[in-house]
């Protein structure tokens, strides 16, 4: 194996692993790695003490602490949606069609003379939905997938990173529009199209990272005594690849709720009456001459929503990998 | 170097074959065909009238002579008629909608270079100063912000709350400006971010200090020295770029009402107008696979340590 895999290193995984993503998982945790491989409880406390530092830096980083705070109202919003909401979503007043903003309306009132401001509180759960589900499917995918191949390297690392390359050629967006055609619209299939989709980044950043750790003087050393393929795998190398994986699902959930906002804007996402963002900003955007708040309200949703998870990343990443910054 | 354009030219003949391949597997897998009586909005047809309608547009062959025969035509450039718009064929919907994408695309993208790169250099010149942090913010909205959540505040503040431009259409330099500019921002802020990083770099450098302590001044330090080689990395940005710029000129299109491809590549999903649809997809992805590949060839001219 160790001679498989420099050659496909050199010629696929060249841009894909640089030195800068690799040399903070040396500087944070290389620094005794036979300790690591000895003994499991000082291993874990160096664990979390890596983890802890990144929450102290995360803290103290004011930008993200605001995002972070919205993001969790945005949960909060999402999941208490029944008790929150004035009005059922789906209940219309054909007597006040297309309202501005009023004391019983807060929002207003959309062309079926529904309330806004409820449609919004519901729109909060398909966001937060996608852009948490999307990410478990991809990390699911991704992860083993990645680590696979760049544990095993030879054949199977060949394969994937030309399919990688093929689906990397694609315009990410115009694929994932194809594949909900193919599909139909619908809440379900989102997680399909942006998991199938989605799943190759993370499966490269895994890949390189897996690639960088495995040749590390404490690996060999765990092979030595005796570990096993499982062992080796989840207990040695994944444990230190893990922090770009935690950053790239960190800006993850932004992109899969920018692309479920995209193909509802277009018609192709999540099917009405269920509200979503992106789908009341591309039905209001038809009269905005007229009726400015139809598309005003969750358009201003939606750029609070991607907003906080960006500086909430931002600062994720700038905690846990501060070379990457 | 030679040798590299060359087999990289070779190679895109491939790409768009397999591009094709798969746009035409993912349309032909979709349930419901445009004949389909049962399908919403179709035509209530009697049997024979289908067959024969399958018979003029080739449906009812087995599927790789359909790819065959859209192949062997594509290479002509002949797309066929489109299934909505029944009366004119692909080709002419092209001709017509490419050139108004094309322009949006080359203004927003000359937009996005230009204020992209001027923000950068503000933003690293005076780092953690006014400028530094409007640019720096102006990026991150332009990034995190979908664009077509932008156009609808484009348009509530420069066609409502002032009246500058108009909300949409084509007709004059006047409805371009919104559209252009919506689609902008997000390169816009990925090369202003990327330009402050790489400039933040070079200005470190020994050599950018060696220029100040030969007592040249701010202007020609920051242009001669710093800007020329902190550009670089930002040219690889500019692949990446086209594909945004395409596949968001569906939404600011549709938002707009530029009649350009994006908004009939929308028009025709909806409408399973297979041969829009590959046309479409295929015209970008070659447009794209020909920019990345000059991208990468004048990286390697820019650049004289590259060497491939």
């Amino acid at each position: 194996m160790a001679s498989s895999t420099p050659a496909s290193d050199f010629k696929l995984g060249g841009g894909l692993r640089p030195p800068s993503d690799a040399s903070p998982q040396e500087d944070l945790r290389g620094q005794s790695p036979r300790s690591k491989a000895n003994t499991p409880g000082a291993s874990r406390s160096r664990g979390s003490s890596l983890w802890r530092d990144g929450v102290r830096r995360l803290r103290r980083n004011r930008l993200a602490v605001a995002g972070g705070c919205v993001i969790v109202l945005l949960c909060l919003i999402a999941i208490f949606a029944d008790f929150l909401a004035p009005l059922p979503y789906t209940k219309t007043n054909f007597a006040r069609l297309n309202e501005p903003p009023s004391r019983t309306y807060l929002l207003g009132t959309d062309q079926l003379g529904r309330d806004l401001l409820s449609r919004m509180i519901y729109g909060a759960r398909v966001s937060m939905l996608v852009g948490l589900g999307a990410q478990v499917v991809i990390v699911l995918l991704g992860v083993p997938i990645g680590a696979l191949s760049g544990y095993l390297g030879g054949r199977t690392d060949l394969i994937l990173t030309r399919f990688v390359d093929v689906m990397y050629a694609f315009p990410r967006l115009l694929f994932v529009i194809l594949v909900m055609s193919m599909l139909g619209a619908g809440l379900t299939n989102i997680f399909i199209a942006i998991g199938l989709t989605g799943w190759v980044g993370i499966a490269r950043q895994t890949r390189a990272q897996v690639l960088a750790i495995k040749e590390k003087e404490y690996v060999d050393g765990a092979r030595a005594l005796g570990a096993g393929f499982g062992r080796l795998l989840g207990r040695h190398i994944m444990p230190n690849a893990l922090t770009p994986i935690v950053v790239a699902v960190t800006f993850g959930i932004p992109e899969a709720i920018f692309t479920e906002a995209a193909l509802s804007f277009i018609g192709v996402g999540i099917n009405p009456p269920t509200p979503s963002w992106g789908q009341m900003v591309g039905e209001g955007q038809q009269y905005i001459r007229s009726y400015w708040h139809l598309c005003v309200f969750p358009s201003i949703a939606i750029a609070v929503t991607m907003l906080s998870f960006t500086f909430f990343g931002d600062g994720v990443r700038d905690a846990l990998d501060p070379k990457l910054k | 170097m030679l040798h590299y354009a060359l087999s990289r030219v070779l190679w895109l003949p491939p790409t768009l074959l397999a591009m094709a391949l798969v746009t035409f597997l993912v349309m032909h897998a979709t349930p419901g065909s445009p004949l389909d009586p049962v399908a919403e909005g179709a035509n209530p047809l009697s049997p024979e009238a289908q067959r024969n309608l399958a018979k003029y547009y080739g449906l009812d062959r087995p599927l790789h002579e359909q790819f065959a025969i859209f192949v062997s035509k594509a290479v002509r450039g002949d797309f066929g008629n489109s299934f909505v718009y029944k009366t004119r064929t692909v080709r002419e919907i092209l001709a017509e909608t490419f050139p108004v994408s094309l322009l949006l695309g080359s203004m927003a993208l000359a937009l996005a270079v230009v204020g992209g790169l001027m923000l950068g250099i503000l933003a690293a010149v005076y780092q953690n100063k006014g400028w530094d942090y409007l640019s720096v913010s102006l990026a991150t909205v332009g990034v995190a912000v979908p664009n077509f959540v932008l156009a609808v505040f484009l348009i509530i503040l420069f066609s409502f709350v002032v009246p500058l431009f108009p909300t949409g259409g084509w007709e004059s330099p006047r409805n371009w400006v919104l559209p252009t500019v919506a689609l902008a921002l997000a390169p816009m802020g990925i090369i202003a971010r990327f330009t402050r990083a790489s400039m933040l770099e070079v200005i470190r450098a020994d050599y950018t200090l060696t220029a100040r302590a030969k007592g040249l001044g701010e202007v020609p330090v920051v242009f001669k020295h710093v800007l020329k080689n902190a550009f670089i990395p930002v040219v690889t940005l500019l692949g990446p770029m086209f594909a945004a710029v395409g596949t968001g000129s569906f939404f600011v299109e549709s938002i707009f009402r530029v009649p350009g491809m994006g908004r009939f590549f929308v028009l025709s999903m909806t409408g399973r107008d297979y041969p829009m649809i590959m046309a479409v997809v295929l015209t970008y992805g070659a447009f794209l696979a020909v920019m990345n590949l000059a991208v990468d060839l004048v990286y390697g001219v820019l650049d004289p340590r590259i060497r491939f």
